[in-house]
Parts: C-alpha cells; structure tokens; sequence
C-alpha cells in the first residue's frame, strides 16, 4: 500500500506538466458544479420530455403512456386527415389572426401615448400594465361574466344600440372571436411594459433634431419612432404568435373547446387527447407539430431579428 | 397649439384607461353586490355588502388555496434566483471548455414549448408520486433560461478585475459570488424575482393537471371549481374570489412596475 503513491508519483507529475494549463481541469469541474442545477433540472423536465414526446409520437400507447406498437408516421397522416385536427389546426391558425396583429396595434398605440412626458403618467402606465397581473384563470372567469347572454355588459351594450342578443361563447360564428378578444385584453400589460421600455431607449436627441427641423408628429412617429423601435416591435410580435400557439387557460374555461369544435386550439386538443381520451401517441404527434410551428416562428425570429440589428 | 395637444393625448389616455381597466372594475363593483342586483345587470351596488366574500370563503377552502399559492409561488421565485444566478455566474466568471456548447443548450430550452412536453412530464411526476405535492408545482420550474440570461447581462456589467484582484486576494469563488456579486445585482435580482411570482401565481394549465385535491391546489385552479359549481346563480360570490385572487399580483405589480419594466425590456432586447 505505502509503495502506491511511489509509484503514481511520477506519471502524475508527467501529466500535469504536459497539460500547461494546470487550472483547466478544476475550471470546468467547478463551472459544471455552479451549472448542475440547471442541466439537471432542464434534462429532465425539457429535454428528455421532449425526446420523449417525438418518441412517442411513432408509438401506439395505452392509456398510461406505454408504447406497445410502432406505426411510424401512422399517427402524423392520421391527424392531417382528421376532421377533427384540421378543425383544430384552423381554429390555432384563426386565433393567431385574430389576436396577434390587433393586440400588438393596441399595446402599440398605449405605449405611445403614455410615453409623453405629461403630468400624471405614471398613473397611467401603471394601469395599462395592470393586466400582466391578472391571471388567465381570473380574467377569464370577468370575461365569461360579460359575455354572458342575459346578465352580462355585452349584450347589454349590443341591445341599447339596437342590436339583438349575442351567444358569444355558444355561437360557433362568434366564439373563437370572443375568446381571442378577452386574450388580447389579457395580453396587452404585457406587450404594453416592454414596447414602452423600448420606446423610452430612444435616444432624446432624434426627437430633439427633428424638433428643430420642425417636422410634424406623425412623421416622427413613422420616421423615428416605429424604426427605432422596430427591433423590440419584432420581439413582441414574437411573443405574440408563440402565446397564441400556446393558449389553454382562457379555452378551457370560457368554451372547452366547443362548440363544435370551434374553439378547440392545438393545446387543448392537446391536452384532450392525452387526459380525456387517453390517447398519448395521438397527442405526443399534436405536441411534435407544436413544437415544429414554435420553432420555426422562433427561427424566423433569430433570422429576421439579426437583419434587424445590421440595418440599425 | 401646445395645450390642445395636451387636452388630445389627456383624451386618448382616459379613454383607453376606461377601456382597459373596465372588466377589473367591473369585477370589484360585481363583488360588493347582492345577488339580485347582479341579475338585473347593475353596474354599481346599490349598497356595497362584504357577505360575497364571506360566502367565498366558506364555499371553497380559498384560505388554504391562497397558501398554496402563495407558498408554491415563493419556493419558486427562489429556486429560480439560485438556479438562475449560479448558472448565470458560470457564464460570467468561469471560463471552461464547452461552456459556449452548454450554453447555446440553454439557449435551446427557450424553443421548446412547455406544452410540447407536458404529457411526459406528466408521467415522470406521477411515477415520482409528485402527484398532489408541491414538489412537482415547484421544483420543475426552478431553471430557468430567461432568467439566466437576465443575471448574466447584469454579471456582465461586474469589472473582471474585481474578479482577478478577488482571486489574487485568495477570495473563494463562492465567496465572490455570495458577497460580491449578489449585492451588486439586487436590482437585477428583484425584477426575476417579481417576475417568477407572477408567473407562478398565474399558472393555470400544469396545477390542474398535477393537483386534483385541495391540500396543495392553487388559487387559479380553485377559481376555475368555484366558477363551474357556482356559474348563473352566485356570481357576486366568484367575482369575490376573483377579487381576492388578483389582488396580491395587481399589487406586486404596482410596487414592482418600473422595475419590471426595465428588466423585461433588457431581456427582450439584448
């Protein structure tokens, strides 16, 4: 035992002086240590899921999530030919139309007037962020009550102006409209606070030169405003369609889906499929198709976004 | 010329603040009313009663809902700070071999939909027996790649000769990094952290998965029951819930709004 070290003694000492840097080793050990909770934690709960998912998506499963037979892309040509999934899709594919563009216009038109410099602003910003602090659960639920038939704000307002009473979340003509609209007023705080941070980014000075020039206010809006904050613009209108892509809260507790399908949103049938129906393959392909749609927006997103900062 | 724009831009902000803060307000006037006035479609009680909220109270165990949250939403926050500024540090002030590797993994992690793997998430909590604890309403969230990259943009602003002079002084690294990175970055630190109990109280999709009891379940979720049982008869009493559900965010934000704002705005453009 005593001649052990003797003998490892020099090979050691051969090893650390044919690594010249004799503090790389311990360096990467620590900054794995300071890293490992993360790694651990984001392999198991996002990457390994993930493989997990796009596995599964090839499998017949039972109820429980097992795999039992290998279909291949049976599960993939079978959702493109369902009815139901193409519903799904075009519901998704509505609902991106319905809220990203208006919802960015607003948050857009809010910034811009509470980042004048006037008396009393703060006020206002505050209460245009307000409803970052509302949850999908509670807004949902004052959204349900005013767009309820009888006792609701809603049909109160459409019967004063003459018009007759509106199913808004029974119509299948009108409720995946109601839903988008209640989740753009969701939304808004959010995309509100960081449009107006960008816009406070803006250098005085442009404002200031163009006050100079005499310019009017629209064609600083358009010449300065919107340019410079186009980087920040691109960003939200990111987050935007990746929220819609992933809308749940407002679906399950204004529509559940229904009716007739109209509102059932690619999370929700998601979500149907694996925890009402028990069908885990099915819905692991849905989740692949997700994940695919999310990438590519987020792809085009580094890609555009880095033209973005070129021409800037 | 000047003041007619005023008047203008004064006009646009009170009606859009009407607008936006409307179905709010239309919660909290709903909240004070008795249930016939809420049949008639009253827009302002009569008379403002406080028995909604007493009723609320009673008819979901709301109470401990809200200490669920309340509870799952902090551990979380300071998960997240941990998790979030160690690796953060790592990327700072540690340099190794393959640390752009591992950190163009993070990066990944922002382009994986977190419903994209909810079912076999779901799996993994259930065979752990995390059902209906708060384990599996926690510790899943506490990395957190945002967040990271928010510590690291401020980790960045920290002198590098502080470090080297640290080192040379014969500071552990921990050391360094408790008592001189940490306090520097307070601010960095409260934005993430009012942003994880944001997030958090407002989770809505994975507690109604992982919770179907109401030792553990969350405000949102009890909101959600309280709706479905209560729907058409009492809605003074659900809009009093709701009430009670938003106010701690609401006022979270009110306090936290400008840092909030200055922290997004940093991750969103850098």
């Amino acid at each position: 035992m005593s001649s052990l070290p003797d003998i490892s003694s020099p090979s050691l000492k051969i090893k650390t002086n044919s690594r010249v840097k004799k503090s790389t080793l311990p360096n990467l050990l620590i900054g794995l240590l300071y890293l490992a909770p993360s790694i651990i934690l984001f392999g198991l709960f996002l990457f390994y899921p993930m493989i997990r998912t796009l596995y599964l998506s090839f499998f017949l499963t039972d109820g429980q999530g097992v795999p039992i037979t290998f279909v291949g892309l049976e599960n993939f040509t079978y959702l493109l030919q369902s009815k139901s999934f193409q519903q799904s899709l075009k519901a998704t594919v509505l609902f991106v139309l319905y809220t990203v563009p208006l919802g960015v216009v607003i948050a857009l038109f809010l910034a811009v007037i509470a980042n004048e410099k006037v008396k009393g602003i703060g006020f206002f910003r505050t209460m245009f962020s307000s409803t970052m602090g509302m949850s999908v659960a509670a807004s949902s639920v004052i959204w349900m009550f005013m767009y309820n038939p009888a006792i609701g704000i809603l049909n109160k307002l459409v019967t004063a102006i003459g018009g007759s009473e509106i199913q808004w979340l029974l119509d299948p003509k009108y409720a995946l409209f109601s839903v988008a609209v209640s989740t753009i007023w969701m939304n808004t705080g959010f995309a509100f606070l960081i449009l107006l941070g960008g816009l406070q980014n803006i250098d005085d000075y442009l404002y200031e030169n163009a006050e100079i020039a005499g310019v009017s206010y629209w064609y600083k809006l358009r010449k300065i405003t919107i340019p410079m904050l186009s980087p920040t613009l691109f960003f939200i209108i990111t987050v935007s369609l990746i929220n819609a892509f992933q809308t749940f809260g407002q679906i399950d507790i204004l529509t559940k889906g229904g009716p007739v399908e109209s509102t059932n949103v690619i999370v929700y049938s998601i979500y149907k499929d694996a925890f009402i129906n028990y069908n885990v393959g099915s819905a692991s392909a849905q989740a692949t198709i997700l994940f695919f749609c999310i990438l590519f927006i987020t792809i085009l997103q580094f890609k555009l976004g880095e033209r973005k900062v070129h021409y800037q | 010329m000047r003041s007619l724009k005023k008047i203008v831009l004064y006009i646009l902000l009170i009606v859009s603040v009407i607008f936006m803060m409307f179905p709010i307000f239309y919660a909290f006037m709903i909240s004070f009313m008795q249930g016939g006035e809420v049949l008639k479609g009253n827009l302002i009680p009569n008379s403002f009663t406080l028995e909604n909220y007493k009723s609320a109270f009673e008819k979901v165990p709301l109470l401990q809902y809200l200490w669920n949250s309340f509870y799952v939403s902090t551990v979380v926050m300071v998960g997240q700070i941990i998790v979030s500024s160690l690796a953060a540090f790592a990327f700072v002030f540690i340099s190794f071999k393959g640390r752009e590797l591992i950190f163009f993994l993070f990066i990944s992690t922002m382009m994986i939909p977190w419903e994209a793997t909810m079912v076999p998430n779901f799996i993994t909590i259930q065979k752990l027996g995390w059902l209906n604890s708060y384990s599996s309403l926690t510790i899943p969230f506490f990395a957190l790649a945002f967040g990271t990259f928010l510590l690291r943009q401020q980790f960045k602003t920290i002198p590098k000769e502080l470090y080297e002079a640290s080192q040379v002084a014969g500071i552990s690294r921990f050391r360094f990094f408790w008592n001189v990175v940490l306090p520097v970055s307070k601010t960095s630190l409260i934005t993430l952290g009012i942003y994880s109990f944001l997030t958090t109280w407002n989770m809505y999709l994975w507690p109604l998965l992982v919770t179907n009891n109401e030792s553990v379940r969350t405000v949102q979720i009890g909101l959600k029951q309280l709706q479905s049982q209560e729907i058409s008869t009492e809605w003074g009493v659900v809009m009093a819930a709701v009430v009670v559900v938003i106010l701690p965010t609401l006022i979270l934000l009110f306090i936290g709004q400008k840092r909030l704002q200055s922290g997004l705005t940093q991750g969103a453009i850098k």
